[in-house]
């Protein structure tokens, strides 16, 4: 068995493309018209045929009482690695990027929540590096 | 219970005691990351329903206050309750003799 999709919703389907490859990095793998949505994946540049991101329309009723409950209590919904949180978080917020959370030494590794504009709160984490 | 007496109520917990501590040194702090340095730096193992019970008594002792700022809300240690008391019980230059 292989984790090889994991999906969050996003409020809209091209705002949110254009924030996870334009903003975040990823590169689009598949974009397939299903009726008024799409089949809309990304993967890491880093891991082309990896585990796939599926950009989700949010359009069923429970799902923004369940983001809006998480996101007010600071909750990511997906968690992606990086080589260096704090280079990141600078680069990101450069770019205009808003954190619920900077850089944070958690022990195992450093830490950062972001909000992706589309509804939800994603979790950078790095390993650290050994003094 | 008056102001003070919540405020030491408040105060009668390490776990609350030790909240005051991580937003004092770092204010704006959302549950989530709370939780993630009690556990990760204090080892200490409440559930986030307990964490949210104590941020309550925190806020209604006046001692957190909230602010919700885009999808979340974020809480910061407000000082004024102690500056109350200090007054009350002045900590004066007074040495033992």
């Amino acid at each position: 068995m292989r984790i090889n999709l994991v999906s969050v919703f996003v409020d809209d389907q091209r705002a949110a493309l254009a924030f996870y490859t334009d903003v975040l990095g990823f590169e689009k793998k598949h974009d397939i018209p299903l009726g008024e949505a799409s089949w809309l994946t990304v993967v890491s540049p880093e891991a082309p045929d990896g585990p796939e991101l599926l950009l989700e329309p949010a359009g069923h009723p429970a799902v923004k009482p369940y983001r809006d409950a998480l996101g007010e209590d600071g909750i990511p919904l997906v968690q992606f690695a990086v080589d260096d949180v704090e280079a990141e978080h600078a680069r990101l917020t450069a770019l205009g990027v808003v954190f619920t959370q900077p850089p944070t030494d958690v022990g195992m590794v450093m830490m950062a929540v972001l909000d992706d504009t589309c509804g939800n709160l994603v979790q950078l984490v790095s390993p650290k590096s050994v003094a | 219970m008056s102001g003070v007496v919540t405020v030491f109520r408040a105060l009668d917990d390490e776990t609350r005691r030790v909240i005051l501590d991580e937003l004092a040194a770092r204010d704006g702090q959302t549950l989530f990351e709370i939780c993630s340095t009690l556990t990760t730096r204090h080892g200490l193992s409440s559930t986030r329903q307990a964490i949210s019970q104590h941020l309550g008594v925190l806020e209604a002792a006046g001692l957190v206050v909230t602010e919700k700022r885009g999808r979340s809300k974020f809480h910061y240690f407000n000082p004024a309750p102690l500056a109350e008391i200090a007054r009350r019980w002045p900590v004066g230059e007074r040495t033992a003799e």
